[in-house]
């Protein structure tokens, strides 16, 4: 009984290795084809065409939300700028050391910009930036990684979680509220935050239902539907109509709990009740906090292009369009002019939206 | 007698031309496999293997390979002490991770100056580890509770508490990573330069994951400990008539295979990111596991394991340069795994087919057999 337990575990085991490889495969080899006929039409290599390299956080490109922001504002300048691109992923549970060799591998090679999509870049781009000092570097979301040639592209995602914090309060008919954060990281305590002080701005005693997905180090809770479905779902069973999450891949579950509870839910980072991959779900999509990664990246493309890169921190906020909220799908139009009550307000500098 | 899962975890041995036939079997399953799966994703498998081979032949890559192998190799070490008395510690990755957050602490700390603090970094990560893992084996002993069960709960216990104590007592934010304050320059483990011809250093633990090796060795063939732990694996029944107390064996076995999973986050802690961040490498336990079965509890199998894994680990990037997926190295190593496993099996039926066959004919021509089966 023993054996067989042993060997049916150390099967398990292989077997589970492989299968989750294979599955993982079948996205990669879509995001490699449409990479290479991307890269085909585009127009033949001019004299100065910059040769853009772009390191992914764990998830890559097809996460349908944050690094798809990125890769968007990336394909943006590919058609407009003519740049030519590379882009690497990485591994779950890897080191800094891979994250170095991913940037050097790109800086040697002779891309330059090079964008590194994601806070766990920090020291990697730090370091990897004083070796490689007339390549010019981004990092999205940290602004630890400090250098001449390091420029560091900020959100206020706090100020757009706000805002989706008033339109749920204000659409909540039973005054209770959830947050459904992936990772319980410094950088998704600032969704929550804005989302909480948003909602109590509107109604001061709403109840505010809040859970992160997994702890960190396991980045799993950015990636897995069934985890978010199944906090989604305790949320509106405990008397929640209206969930926010910012939980990267995990999002689509709480989608699910949304349409299955015949609730509504708010999506995050791009507005994704207009996104093709969220369209079964966008009768339930009231809004989305937009965080404006693909223009902070175009940005950073097009001010490289023109010569005229900044380094140090370029803070993306409500004031500079950084962050945002989406009205796709009319589901907020009659509240929308509160709404934007409360953006002026943030961007006059009355509201100050709390990060933590 | 000789079950599959004796010959899984290496406990028979495959004599003379055998036990390098089975090996090889493996490698050339495991790239015909690979190539297969590259020709229906559309690359060209010739490309990629040239490509490998280039990058594993330059002395970067060398040198990092065996800077991620060092940690491979001492989390095969833990998972494989469990192995051979048939305990499965699949907590190897909770024991590890929670080593490292309390020692990255206790080093951040920095009460004692140099050298000092990194062997109180080293041992509290050993003690940490050793207690972590007592939990499940006095859990086994005293309440029946199956080791594959506690440790996998303990795993996502320690995950939560290792976040709470980061977040909540150890943890100083940088940006947007929270992380244990950095252990200070004087008590960083130095790099041995090994590799001619690149500046990346070795890890200074590859001295530590080779001697752990050499124990690993003594300890189960040259002592009484040893001895008793194998026979326990072998048949519990065998050993308690023999007087080994099973009882005392789970726990100790357990211990120590947890003392060796503190070791784990050691190389990167002292060697590279000098915190415990949200950024700290993860799933090294169950990675050991796999080298464990691929090295079949040998300490030089789970070496050349360990690089070999390592190596196809850090190919991943320069496989994305020419546009080949990085999840191909995932299917490589999955079925490198199971290759060795079947390429054993295989080797084992041929073994016994080839003697049964050999009896059969000495029985035919009994005049003879008895004087060739004595002198065989």
């Amino acid at each position: 009984m023993l054996h067989n337990r042993i060997s049916r575990l150390a099967a398990a085991t292989a077997g589970g290795a492989l299968l989750m490889a294979a599955a993982a495969c079948g996205g990669g080899g879509e995001g490699a084809t449409t990479e290479a006929s991307a890269s085909a039409s585009s127009a033949p290599p001019a004299a100065a065409q910059a040769k853009v390299g772009l390191a992914y956080d764990i998830g890559g490109r097809g996460d349908g939300s944050f690094n798809d922001a990125a890769a968007a504002g990336l394909d943006k300048a590919v058609s407009e700028l003519k740049v030519e691109k590379k882009e690497l992923e990485a591994t779950a549970g890897e080191t800094d050391a891979q994250k170095e060799e991913r940037l050097r591998l790109l800086a040697s090679g002779g891309f330059n910009p090079i964008i590194a999509v994601g806070f766990a870049y920090s020291g990697s781009v730090a370091k990897v930036a004083k070796e490689f000092p007339e390549v010019k570097f981004a990092i999205v979301d940290d602004d630890a990684a400090k250098g001449d040639n390091i420029t560091n592209l900020m959100f206020a995602e706090e100020q757009g979680s706000f805002l989706v914090g008033v339109a749920a309060a204000l659409k909540s008919e039973k005054g209770n509220v959830g947050f459904v954060g992936g990772v319980d990281v410094p950088l998704i305590h600032k969704f929550e935050a804005g989302f909480e002080a948003g909602a109590k701005a509107v109604k001061p005693d709403i109840k505010i239902q809040s859970k992160y997905l997994t702890q960190p180090p396991d980045f799993s809770g950015f990636g897995d539907p069934a985890k978010g479905k199944t906090a989604a779902q305790g949320m509106y069973d405990a008397g929640a109509d209206v969930v926010y999450q910012a939980a990267g891949g995990s999002g689509a579950g709480v989608f699910e709990a949304a349409k299955a509870a015949k609730a509504t839910a708010i999506g995050v980072d791009s507005d994704q009740a207009a996104l093709p991959a969220y369209a079964g779900f966008k009768d339930v999509i009231i809004t989305s906090m937009i965080k404006k990664v693909d223009v902070a990246v175009f940005d950073f493309l097009k001010n490289y292009s023109t010569g005229a890169v900044k380094s140090g921190p370029s803070v993306y906020d409500l004031k500079a369009g950084g962050v945002d909220y989406s009205t796709t799908g009319g589901k907020i139009d009659d509240i929308k002019s509160k709404i934007d009550e409360y953006k002026q307000k943030i961007i006059n500098g009355e509201i100050s939206v709390p990060t933590s | 007698m000789n079950g599959f899962v004796d010959r899984l975890l290496g406990r028979v041995r495959l004599g003379g031309w055998l036990a390098v036939a089975a090996p090889v079997i493996a490698v050339v399953f495991a790239v015909l496999i690979t190539s297969v799966v590259l020709l229906i994703a559309g690359k060209d498998p010739v490309e990629a293997f040239t490509t490998l081979a280039d990058y594993g032949t330059q002395p970067r890559s060398m040198a990092m390979t065996l800077n991620t192998g060092v940690m491979y190799y001492i989390s095969a070490l833990a998972v494989a002490v469990g192995f051979r008395m048939n305990l499965f510690n699949i907590g190897v990755d909770g024991q590890y991770r929670l080593a490292a957050v309390v020692a990255a602490a206790v080093g951040g700390a920095a009460v004692v100056p140099g050298v000092l603090n990194i062997v109180l970094v080293v041992v509290s990560a050993v003690v940490v580890g050793a207690l972590w893992a007592a939990i499940a084996g006095l859990l086994r002993v005293y309440r029946g509770v199956s080791e594959v069960i506690s440790t996998i709960m303990l795993n996502a216990i320690a995950t939560g508490l290792g976040s709470w104590l980061v977040s909540e007592h150890f943890g100083v934010l940088t940006g947007n990573d929270l992380g244990t304050r950095p252990i200070p320059d004087d008590a960083h483990m130095p790099g041995i330069p090994l590799i001619a011809g690149t500046p990346v250093l070795v890890n200074g633990f590859i001295v530590v994951a080779v001697l752990l090796g050499v124990a690993y060795w003594v300890v189960l063939n040259r002592t009484r400990f040893g001895f008793e732990l194998r026979a326990t694996g072998k048949s519990e029944s065998a050993a308690v008539a023999s007087g080994v107390s099973v009882k005392k064996m789970i726990v100790v076995t357990m211990v120590i295979s947890g003392a060796v999973a503190g070791l784990i986050g050691m190389p990167e802690l002292l060697g590279a990111s000098y915190k415990y961040s949200n950024n700290f490498p993860t799933d090294l336990g169950f990675t050991g596991i796999a080298i464990a079965l691929l090295g079949r509890n040998n300490p030089v199998g789970m070496a050349i394991g360990a690089l070999l894994w390592s190596f196809l680990y850090n190919s991943s990037n320069q496989l994305q340069l020419l546009d080949i997926p990085k999840e191909i190295v995932q299917i490589m190593q999955g079925v490198v795994v199971l290759s060795v496993i079947i390429a054993y099996e295989l080797v084992h039926r041929y073994r016994m087919v080839a003697e049964q066959r050999r009896v059969g004919r000495q029985l035919a021509a009994p005049q003879e057999a008895p004087k060739t089966e004595a002198a065989a």
